[in-house]
């Protein structure tokens, strides 16, 4: 049906060249060599030269290798069998069961209309405190977790697709250690959640330009479950890995790098993506949570540097704990306005509160001497460390929020919280023996 | 004959075309693909070889696939029924292509901007056998607030006698209106409707002038210590998350002019709804109509195609400018113009040009430069005066300003407000740094005074960095003193509770006046016993004083709390 090519012009990297005619751009080819065979895609056009990025890699292509074009861009199975399956970056079966090749749809679709989005509405609940009181997730969100490598991340994902109430979990792994795989899937399974959800999964071991369509097949996937009217969280992880693999391809192609040898168009792949995070009107809503490792520990970095001017708001995990600097959730006020009426005045004070405690921080460790409201900052941030940022710490929204007015109550006089008056006067815990003035 | 070509290569968005005929720079073209038709634009011309960017996902083009040129450069139409409305970046309105596709945008898809069977009242204002010249009134019809002026389209050189006008009556866009001879005796159908390419300013007014009113914000730190001016430019750098569209939102509420154009440019799909739902729902206290009622949205946001990003701020400027045209006073917010510098770094990356700083095209100065440019302030013909006051946020990669869109930016606009991640980390919105930005406009508030409120800042950030250094109890307590009395002033003045009802909005009047009262208080002479007892103090007054801010100022409560204020500075204050 199609025409076979029979020959290889240049090899560079991981993209190869053929001669060939009435190609089409982006359109998918298999080539196949003597050792290897991979799915390979059209991303460029010259006359009658196509250059096309080979997903497994080039090694072992030979130039007689045969390129066979199918056709038609990127496609992937979509049905409800995929639930409890686990593929891999190109969506082949990595667990043990059939190949599925029914109700095929095509990656990287369309984005969606802007005047269709509505404004998100729902909370997710997760039971942890620095993300309900203080950044709180919303359906249909996009929120990265910024990280340096080693810090917990994917078991934080893990602990919030369990304890999220949503429908499908699409989990999208991109150099994902085989390790961090089975503990993934072993979490879901415990918890009786694999039969909601469904795993792409690239390891470290794969190719490294094979987990670029890994984000595209996840959330191809999500819209289809989001249109069938369920609420779907995608985990990716890590999309550093995916930027890393943009990257190589760009300097293959002789692309003049705009930043540390990222390539111009960075922030628009990742925006791709990203913005595939919706809540649809009369339909379900797609939300993601994303892993992003920091190299060398650095937000300005051109991939968190540019995943943070796309996202929501991110989450900065470090030592365990998340930040309550620099995370942001950029939807809350979407949604903790009618959490309870106390839920603003308490996330705003007990930050502002902690930004102090820090500072006191620093100048103790300059050794100086500790005035009476640097005393009470002290005592303060000891407690909001221990009892609300402590990943270990699982309790629901409310009591948090109760919690927090303890704490205020045990270390400040109300008019030092800069909480408003009305509010100190409702919420404000009244100490024993003491008179309100 | 218009001109055809083949496409001979794909790289990205970018097609190269073969072509016989003629062709022009910035031309639009439509490749075909089937029944499909992608809108290009070209970019460049070599030889037989035009390279065109294409406003569309390229996915499925293939060599030889054929291609159209039409001959014209990228316009907007112009009349009424542009206010209100929702486009995307070429100007398709957005929610009649949602209801012709559905949920997702599709490509090819071009619909036109103005509705062409609605009925416009059309009052005459001009008589046969005047003479008339480009952007004179030929008559009025009422759109929305507006009394919307239907004038001899901008692109008419010659002076012109009206041969004959409509009566007075409902007409719609495309019905003749007046008929005009040029001075080769030639007549031309005039019609409600008019096109004008992006890229060329409208410049059918009389005399431009320096921006001196205030455009007044209702942001504090904007309009006492860094305003902006009706017909002015600013920008508005700053880190991701730091408020720079927050920022925005808030300046298209509330800022004090007829028409607002909101070009949502690269940016997140998701800003655009908040406004595109809540402004019909928000009453402007101006008008006492809906806020969309003064509003244009130019959405193209991040994941929709790169190539219009760059056509979304100027169709987004054109309107401008021609409402501008109308004696009106525009106000256009761009967020964010570093994605439209990207798109260009993009497209000049596949062009292969030699790169500048960070990869931008050498001309990316110029080109940022002749877009604040199409601001300004002008009398039009009739002596009524219009404005287009421009302000754009610029994203610089890391957060570091030193870098090629926010340096270009800086060199042509008269305000920046530089947003600093330190003041957003510790939650001090507007997270506008009061000792990097600057204005070359005039405050609301008298300069002399404006000074010594940023001298006090000044010196209470040095001080607090001695402290750091030496401590409190290094810190003699006059010099403390001043410290708090700048966190005063930043905590109740410079900061400011968007979400609060009243908080959110300060006029004018009220500035000056809360203002006056804040700096009796930076001047007062106070006495303590000692730092802890002055801290203490500080931070009720704060209090206090923040409570005022949130008080309606029509509200007795609102005199009463300032008495309060008051008795509490007496009591501080040393009357020596
Ligand atoms: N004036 C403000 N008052 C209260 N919160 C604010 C204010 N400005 C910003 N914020 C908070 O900061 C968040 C980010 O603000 P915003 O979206 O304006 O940032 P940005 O500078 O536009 O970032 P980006 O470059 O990524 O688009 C908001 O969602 C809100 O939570
Ligand atoms: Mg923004």
């Amino acid at each position: 049906m199609h025409k076979v090519y029979h020959r290889v012009d240049n090899i560079a990297g991981n993209v190869v060249n053929v001669k060939a005619r009435g190609v089409k751009y982006r359109e998918l080819a298999e080539i196949t060599s003597r050792r290897v065979s991979s799915l390979a895609q059209v991303i460029r056009l010259e006359g009658d030269s196509v250059s096309l990025q080979v997903f497994a890699g080039a090694r072992g292509i030979a130039t007689d290798a045969h390129v066979r074009f199918l056709g038609h861009p990127m496609q992937v199975p979509f049905s409800d069998d995929l639930l409890g399956r686990v593929f891999t970056g190109s969506a082949m079966p990595r667990d043990k069961g059939p190949a599925l090749k029914d109700g095929l749809i095509e990656i990287g679709g369309p984005s969606v209309n802007p005047a269709k989005r509505i404004i998100p509405r729902n909370m997710v609940r997760t039971g942890i405190p620095m993300i309900d009181v203080f950044n709180t997730l919303v359906e249909s969100q996009k929120l990265p977790i910024f990280a340096r490598a080693g810090e917990p991340y994917n078991p934080l994902l893990a602990r919030i697709a369990l304890q999220a109430e949503v429908d499908v979990i699409v989990l999208g792994g991109m150099g994902l250690k085989h390790d961090d795989y089975l503990s993934f899937r072993d979490t879901l399974e415990e918890n009786g959640a694999l039969g909601r959800a469904v795993m792409f999964v690239h390891t470290a071991a794969d190719p490294v330009v094979e987990c670029l369509l890994v984000p595209d097949i996840c959330l191809a996937v999500a819209e289809q479950f989001a249109l069938a009217n369920k609420r779907v969280l995608v985990l990716l992880t890590d999309m550093t890995n995916f930027a890393d693999a943009l990257k190589e391809i760009s300097i293959t192609m002789e692309q003049v790098p705009s930043n540390r040898g990222y390539p111009g168009d960075l922030y628009s792949q990742l925006a791709a993506r990203y913005e595939k995070a919706v809540d649809f009107d009369t339909a379900g809503s797609i939300t993601i949570l994303a892993a992003t490792t920091m190299p060398g520990d650095d937000v300005t970095h051109p991939v968190p540097d540019n995943t943070g001017y796309i996202t929501e708001g991110q989450f900065y995990l470090r030592n365990g704990r998340i930040e309550p600097f620099g995370s942001l959730s950029r939807l809350k006020q979407q949604v903790n306005g009618k959490s309870r009426e106390d839920h603003r005045a308490i996330m705003n004070a007990m930050i502002q509160l902690y930004a102090g405690y820090r500072e006191v921080l620093e100048k103790q460790s300059m050794g100086f001497r500790m005035s009476a409201w640097d005393q009470k900052l002290l005592k303060y941030g000891a407690r909001f460390e221990k009892e609300m940022m402590d990943l270990t710490v699982n309790i629901p929204l409310e009591g948090a929020l109760d919690l927090g007015w303890k704490i205020l109550a045990d270390c400040f006089e109300a008019v030092e919280t800069g909480i408003p008056s009305k509010l100190a006067e409702k919420f404000w815990p009244k100490k024993e023996g003491e008179k309100k003035t | 004959m218009s001109t055809t070509g083949r496409i001979i290569g794909v790289n990205g968005n970018m097609i190269t075309v073969e072509f016989e005929g003629a062709v022009g720079q910035n031309e639009v073209a439509f490749a075909r693909q089937g029944e499909l038709r992608l809108m290009s634009e070209v970019v460049r011309i070599r030889g037989r070889h035009a390279d065109l960017q294409v406003f569309e996902d390229t996915t499925g083009l293939a060599v030889g696939d054929a291609v159209e040129f039409t001959g014209e450069m990228l316009s907007v139409e112009l009349g009424p029924g542009l206010l209100t409305r929702i486009f995307d970046g070429l100007q398709n309105p957005l929610p009649n292509l949602a209801e012709q596709c559905g949920f997702f945008l599709q490509r090819g898809m071009y619909l036109p901007a103005l509705p062409r069977d609605t009925g416009w009242e059309f009052t005459p204002t001009a008589k046969v056998g005047d003479r008339v010249s480009a952007a004179d009134t030929l008559g009025t019809v009422p759109e929305g607030i507006f009394k919307h002026r239907i004038m001899v389209p901008f692109r008419m050189r010659d002076v012109l006698t009206v041969e004959e006008i409509a009566a007075p009556g409902r007409y719609r866009i495309e019905d003749v209106v007046a008929r005009l001879k040029d001075e080769q005796g030639e007549i031309h159908e005039i019609r409600m409707l008019q096109r004008w390419p992006v890229k060329l300013p409208i410049q059918a007014y009389a005399e431009r002038l320096r921006p001196r009113d205030p455009l007044v914000t209702k942001i504090r730190i904007i309009d006492t210590f860094f305003p902006v001016a009706r017909g002015g430019t600013y920008c508005i750098p700053g880190p991701f998350g730091a408020g720079k569209t927050v920022l925005q939102q808030l300046t298209s509420r509330y800022a004090d002019v007829d028409v607002v154009i909101i070009a949502a440019c690269g940016e997140r799909a998701g800003e655009v709804v908040e406004t595109l739902r809540e402004f019909p729902t928000i009453n402007d206290p101006r008008t006492g109509k809906s806020l969309m009622e003064r509003t244009v949205i130019i959405c193209n946001t991040s994941s929709m195609p790169v190539a219009s990003r760059e056509a979304s701020v100027y169709t987004a400027v054109t309107l401008a400018e021609y409402y501008r045209q109308m004696g009106l006073h525009v106000l256009l917010l761009a967020d964010s113009t570093s994605r439209w510098a990207q798109a260009l770094r993009e497209m000049s990356g596949r062009l292969e040009e030699i790169p500048g700083e960070e990869a931008f095209p050498a001309y990316l100065e110029s080109v940022i430069a002749g877009f604040y440019e199409r601001g300004g302030v002008v009398t039009l013909k009739d002596g009524s005066v219009g404005s287009v006051t421009i302000g754009g946020t610029v994203s610089p990669a890391g957060g570091n300003f030193d870098e090629p869109v926010t340096q270009s930016t800086l060199k042509v606009v008269g305000a920046f407000h530089g947003l600093s991640r330190a003041r957003s980390d510790a939650r001090r919105y507007p997270a506008i740094d009061p000792l990097d930005s600057w204005s070359k406009y005039a405050s609301v508030v008298s300069d002399h005074d404006v000074a010594m409120a940023r001298q006090m800042l000044q010196r209470g950030n040095e001080i607090n960095q001695m402290m750091k250094v030496v401590g409190e109890e290094g810190t003699v307590i006059e010099d403390f003193m001043v410290y708090l009395k700048a966190e005063y002033l930043d905590a109740v003045y410079l900061q400011q509770d968007a979400y609060d009802a009243v908080d959110c909005a300060t006029t004018s009047e009220r500035q000056q006046y809360v203002f006056s009262v804040l700096l009796r208080v930076l001047r007062a002479k106070m006495k303590f016993d000692g730092k802890d007892a002055a801290r203490q103090f500080f931070h009720r007054l704060t209090q206090a004083t923040r409570d005022w801010n949130r008080m309606a100022m029509e509200a007795g409560e609102f005199k009463k709390q300032q008495v309060r204020l008051e008795a509490m500075l007496a009591e501080v204050s040393s009357h020596a």
